[in-house]
């Protein structure tokens, strides 16, 4: 079973998966939202955004 | 494989599907990988430190195969002048900036209780940065430039100049004297790490493996989605 007590070290380990946490957040975020957002500008131009 | 991903509605066609897939692989893989690390014993020498070594190295290795990706598409873009590959280096730039900053932040973190320092200016760890660097100088230079083609022929160049840096930090840790440890998965006589350590390590980093190739397809569509977007509104323009 995972152990998640890190001790005297949890200083250092929680923010350091904290920050990859937020890391993967905002890469998956703004991947997202850039894809949506250019596909409905050729959809509301007129155009087909295909598959 | 990439000559038929070449033509941009075939790459639609085959990303539309891949990158989800990339997507799911990618969080099954390290859901699994941070159980088994965190189940994993303490290091005798590093105690529960060691757990960094999960999200650190991982984002290390990405860091390097997403400049690799960045400079084989900056290649092909300037030498058959494919708007595909174009798009490729561009959508991979922030990805790969993105994973070098985790890389330098989690070392940081992982430095001050085992090192006693957040930073040295050690060959790793400054070849590191100025790989960092580098992807910056990248969106830099594509943003600075009214023109996008001339924006992302500049780009380009600049990302292959910068492929030199990737085995100065390969093997930075072996040509001059380093704080950091050298490699210890890839190496001649084999892992220096038994399998409690090196199964869940080799998992997150397929994990970010398929993370990135799921963000990457999804980038690129968007990209080619901008450009169509840019042609249909020139269109609209002049009618």
């Amino acid at each position: 079973m995972p152990d998640l007590d890190t001790g005297k070290y949890a200083l250092f380990v929680w923010p350091a998966f904290a920050v990859s946490a937020i890391g993967f957040a905002w890469m998956i975020a703004d991947s997202l939202a850039r894809a949506r957002r250019w596909k409905a500008e050729v959809e509301r131009l007129g155009g087909k955004a295909g598959r | 494989m990439l000559s038929f991903l070449a033509n941009p509605d075939r790459f639609m066609a085959f990303s539309r599907w891949a990158a989800p897939m990339f997507g799911v692989l990618a969080g099954l893989l390290i859901a699994v990988g941070l159980w088994l690390g965190f189940a994993a014993p303490e290091d005798y020498q590093q105690g529960d430190t060691v757990r960094m070594m999960f999200i650190h190295v991982p984002a290390s290795w990405l860091a390097l195969f997403v400049y690799l990706c960045l400079g084989v598409a900056s290649f092909l873009s300037l030498v058959f002048r494919h708007a595909l590959a174009d798009a490729a280096a561009k959508a991979a730039a922030p990805l790969g900036a993105v994973f070098t900053a985790l890389a330098l932040i989690t070392g940081s973190l992982w430095g001050k209780p085992m090192w006693g320092t957040w930073w040295v200016w050690d060959a790793r760890l400054t070849s590191v940065l100025v790989l960092f660097l580098f992807y910056l100088g990248y969106i830099a230079l594509r943003a600075a430039m009214d023109d996008e083609t001339r924006g992302g022929r500049a780009a380009a160049i600049l990302a292959l100049v910068g492929l030199v840096n990737l085995p100065i930090v390969k093997f930075s840790v072996d040509w001059w004297n380093s704080l950091h440890q050298g490699a210890s998965v890839f190496r001649a006589d084999g892992p220096a790490m038994t399998n409690d350590y090196l199964i869940p390590l080799l998992l997150m980093g397929l994990g970010y493996m398929a993370a990135f190739g799921s963000l990457w397809l999804v980038r690129i569509r968007a990209e080619v989605w901008r450009r169509r977007a840019m042609v249909l509104a020139l269109k609209a323009a002049e009618a």
